[in-house]
């Protein structure tokens, strides 16, 4: 499986990333350059967090704009899996391939803590290796990942079961506090309406080496690995 | 110009003898951008003119050691081929003045301090001291100091692991910001700031100059009064910059095309092109009708010494100035080809045809003024030492004792401040902020770096030697608790201004006690920074030397599964390793219960000090331990409560003491140096017993790990002395500071908007 990060100037889980694919899971990674205007022949892929163009203006709203864009959003189109972490997930939305918007976290501040999340969905390319509901720790890490859309279209989301994480508490509820940055409905993951974009605030890639504290990032990975794998 | 004139000019901070000492260096009196350069060298902060024949009693050798102090940040040998590279900075002025952006900025300058030496940054830490935060402009000052480092630190995606925050009056005038970063590199990548080949291009590659910062090397070397608050002294920092920056400096470094290369820190154009030259013992020319700028209005005194952020300068290989600005344009970035070096020894500054500037290079470093200032001991010092113990009242209840220590903000919980850094980026952190010494893995090997900051400055108060003495002791003693063997030391040393005698005095002693402490504990010291003038309005600091240690693990077993201070599982031994005296002079509790901060503080014997730290280290290379924690401040009581308060699992413990000799607060309270509270699984106790006595030391078993609850009694009484569940203990330390900034049902300090 061939895994294409891309990388703004600004990207700074591109090496994280690559970590996991390249050197956990043994798959060729390709850094793509945000000034290309075609993808190299890759399977899967991956926006990783950072501050793609330092994010003054707002997250995303520069780099939805670079050059390599029209690539991804046709290779999107195309039906290739997109997985959108943090950055990634706030350049999807400002891109037009997600819905919705990332505002600034409840409390005002950055916040990097593990949080507790549910797999809401585990009928994607992106989670099929996890149990439906099962209950998950992955760190987040970001200002702006207060998740905003409006009523109607949450009920849409939530219709065609393209809610993919919700933070919840430790024993799985949707509790006030177990909201870390105020998304609306609890949302820490979206997919769009094929299912081949992903796009999600938590850091799955920094949850995949137990040394680390915690390994449940890796299967998300592996899921991309093994598209009809079964562990 | 006549000499009358000199004075009025906007950018000189000479003395009348230093600047007759120009005359005759230059045999002519020196323009006004002449003049400028001369200031910002010759300032306090550039030259050390105050502390530098004090920092020669540092040992910097060390079979380790690769760069010492001179260079951007010293370089310790970690094996496997790779290298650490460290250094710890002040950013205190500026961050009083513009708390956000001096914060920021002076994450970005120790950044780029180790990225110029050619390692990528893999860890922050930052040494913070703040009045109380009863006061609301104190709240406002940590809050964007903290947003700050966040901000630069986040969006450069290196990871911030913690550090320290100390609250003290003292400080509500004078906020310390200290800096560490931590780098990694294979050996054969470092390179150094030196100029060299005569004929090779001097290149300025990254931000435009503009005029912010201009005077912030002379700002940092005044005190500061109401009309120095000045905001445009202080820089303003671009971390998306910096990040490109750091990027292209690395590919460039890995390219082979370049001599030597120094970040514009300080003292900007004027100090990197002129330190770099005198490193390499060469010239330098210069023209700034080159220069990237702005705005074109700027003057050539205010371009050279401009502290606009994210700016390097460099030396290439002729010839390969193509490559250079390829990799530069690549990261759209700035890139200037604005001099040549020269054979002649001096600093020439043109700009087109027209001569601007022309000073020997040595007239600007070598030939910089050198004070031997007056020493002299305060006359409250003897005041200070004394203390009547007799004269305080033991407390009634150890558990509101206790739970007062916990609440408030020197005890804390910090998690409010470090959740706001990115802890976990790149994917290396293995113990992350909160629990004493942090710890980073080297991917693709066996080994990991610990690292710590320290320093108690109520102990450098009272008395200064030992203050510095167990700044390094305790630094050191914290990487032991995570197994970790020191490998080298970073030191900031923030005093007051070193024009009073009394300044002087306490500086001497304190440089002794840490030079001391290297000494014995064998840790050289490799890089530093000395803050001077740290004074509002003629009141000036307590001395404050920070230590910035790096351990180096050297164990798979003790990575995959690391000695933290938190308690693991019940019904495992509690031990305290070391002695236990009645030391209650200079203690938290002292101050915090008492009100008074006096007496002499701990003793500190090297030898057995470093007995102690080498038994925690052989029982924990050897598994033997589950928890560590070292026992400072606070002394043992305040040690129990954090290991219950950071077990994994709630774990409390139950202790029973012998009754003490002497008071029983000093020996609950009390801060007696070189010891570590361990826990210990029942069957490796003997094998622990064996190792302690193979050092000839002493410990007491203290009593058994257990419930959710601190239980503390002694021998021979027929009720416990304390008791605290550890949610009472939770509620005190998780909202010792949160209480500040949030407000939240439970909150116990309604907070308006009169604080």
């Amino acid at each position: 499986m061939r895994f294409g990060i891309l990388v703004f100037p600004g990207s700074n889980c591109d090496f994280d990333c690559k970590y996991v694919t390249a050197d956990v899971l043994g798959e060729p990674t390709t850094f793509i350059w945000h000034r290309e205007k075609k993808l190299p022949e890759i399977d899967v892929l991956i926006i990783p967090g950072g501050f793609s163009y330092g994010d003054y203006l707002r997250a995303g709203a520069i780099a939805r704009f670079s050059p390599i864009m029209d690539a991804v959003v046709d290779f999107a189109e195309k039906g290739g899996p997109v997985l959108g972490i943090c950055n990634g997930f706030q350049i999807l939305t400002e891109a037009g391939l997600l819905p919705g918007a990332l505002l600034q976290n409840r409390s005002t501040k950055f916040i990097c803590q593990w949080s507790a999340l549910r797999v809401e969905s585990n009928q994607t390319r992106f989670t099929h290796l996890y149990q439906p509901d099962e209950l998950i720790d992955l760190p987040i890490a970001h200002m702006d990942g207060n998740y905003y859309l409006d009523a109607e279209a949450v009920a849409d989301l939530e219709k065609n079961d393209r809610i993919v994480f919700r933070y919840v508490s430790k024993t799985g509820e949707t509790t006030p506090a177990a909201n870390p940055n105020g998304s609306i409905r609890h949302i820490a993951g979206i997919r769009n309406k094929a299912g081949n974009v992903l796009g999600m605030m938590p850091h799955p890639e920094r949850a995949a080496d137990a040394v680390l504290g915690g390994i449940d990032g890796i299967r998300l990975f592996k899921s991309l690995q093994h598209p009809w794998g079964k562990s | 110009m006549s000499d009358s004139h000199y004075e009025a000019l906007p950018y000189h901070t000479l003395t009348d003898e230093e600047y007759e000492k120009t005359k005759k260096l230059l045999n002519r009196a020196p323009n006004a951008t002449e003049l400028a350069i001369f200031s910002a060298m010759w300032s306090e902060h550039c030259s050390y003119k105050s502390s530098k024949r004090y920092l020669a009693r540092f040992p910097t050798k060390g079979k380790h050691v690769i760069h010492g102090p001179g260079e951007n940040a010293g370089v310790v040998d970690v094996g496997d081929d790779w290298v650490a590279v460290f250094k710890i900075e002040s950013h205190n002025h500026p961050s009083y003045i513009e708390p956000f952006q001096g914060a920021a900025t002076g994450v970005g300058g120790i950044l780029r301090d180790v990225f110029t030496m050619g390692a990528r940054p893999v860890a922050l830490l930052n040494s913070l001291r703040f009045g109380p935060l009863e006061v609301p402009k104190n709240r406002y000052l940590m809050e964007q100091v903290v947003a700050g480092i966040a901000g630069y630190g986040n969006c450069i995606g290196v990871p911030t692991l913690g550090g320290e925050i100390v609250f003290n009056e003292i400080y509500s005038k004078n906020p310390l910001v200290n800096v560490f970063c931590l780098g990694i590199a294979k050996k054969d990548e470092i390179v150094t700031a030196s100029a060299g080949g005569i004929g090779n291009p001097v290149i300025y590659v990254g931000s435009k100059t503009g005029r912010d910062g201009v005077h912030g090397a002379t700002m940092a070397s005044a005190e500061l009064n109401e009309a120095t608050e000045d905001r445009h002294t202080v820089q303003v920092g671009d971390p998306f910059t910096e990040k490109r920056l750091l990027e292209a400096c690395l590919e460039l470094i890995r390219s082979g095309a370049l001599v030597g290369i120094q970040d514009m820190g300080a003292a900007g154009l004027t100090s990197s092109a002129t330190e770099m030259a005198d490193r390499g013992d060469c010239g330098i020319e210069i023209d700034l009708a080159k220069i990237p700028l702005r705005d074109a209005s700027i003057t050539p005194e205010e371009i050279m010494i401009s502290e606009s952020q994210e700016r390097m300068l460099l030396v290439a290989k002729k010839g390969r100035e193509v490559e250079v600005a390829a990799i530069f344009e690549r990261w759209d970035l700035d890139v200037a080809e604005i001099g040549v070096v020269t054979d002649d020894s001096i600093f020439r500054v043109k700009k087109a045809d027209a001569l601007v500037a022309e000073i020997p290079v040595k007239a600007l470093t070598a030939e910089a003024p050198l004070y031997d200032r007056p020493v002299k001991e305060p006359a409250f010092q003897d005041m200070l030492l004394g203390l009547q113990v007799e004269a305080l009242p033991e407390p009634k209840s150890y558990s509101e004792t206790l739970l007062t220590l916990l609440s408030s903000p020197n005890f804390a919980s910090k998690q409010w401040v470090y959740q706001q850094y990115d802890h976990m980026i790149q994917n290396n952190t293995v113990i992350p902020p909160g629990q004493g010494a942090a710890m980073i893995r080297l991917k693709g090997t066996n080994k990991a770096l610990a690292m710590t900051t320290d320093g108690n400055s109520t102990y450098a108060l009272l008395h200064p030697y030992f203050g510095g003495a167990i700044a390094v002791a305790e630094a050191a003693r914290n990487l032991a608790c995570v197994g970790a063997k020191p490998i080298g030391l970073t030191n900031c040393l923030n005093f007051g201004n070193p024009e009073r005698p009394e300044t002087m005095w306490s500086f001497g002693l304190a440089v002794e006690g840490m030079a001391d402490a290297c000494t014995r504990l064998e840790i050289p010291v490799v890089s530093g920074n000395v803050s001077l003038y740290n004074e509002t309005l003629g009141l000036g600091i307590y001395p404050t030397p920070i230590v910035g240690m790096v351990g180096l693990i050297d164990s798979a077993a003790l990575i995959e599964t690391p000695l933290t201070p938190g308690f693991k599982a019940p019904g495992e031994k509690i031990m305290l390793i070391g002695d236990t005296r009645e030391e209650l002079g200079g203690t938290a509790y002292l101050k915090m219960i008492h009100a008074q901060e006096r007496g002499y503080p701990p003793n500190l014997d090297f030898e057995k000090e470093k007995s102690v730290q080498a038994v925690v280290r052989k029982a924990a290379a050897a598994a033997l331990l589950r928890s560590a924690q070292d026992c400072a401040e606070g002394g043992l009581l305040v040690a129990l409560a954090e290991s219950c308060l950071l077990s994994p699992s709630e774990v409390g413990g139950k202790v029973e003491i012998d009754a003490p000799s002497f008071r029983l607060d000093g020996f609950l309270l009390g801060e007696s140096q070189s010891r570590i509270l361990v826990t210990v699984k029942p069957e490796d106790l003997a094998a622990l017993h064996a190792l302690i006595a193979a050092e000839g030391l002493s410990s007491t078993l203290l009593g058994e790990t257990g419930e959710a609850a601190l239980q503390v009694s002694v021998k021979g009484r027929s009720r416990p002395l304390m008791r605290v569940s550890l949610d009472a203990m939770k509620e005190a330390y998780e909202n010792g500071i949160t209480d500040y900034f949030e407000t939240h049902s439970g909150s116990r300090r309604r907070l308006n908007d009169n604080g």
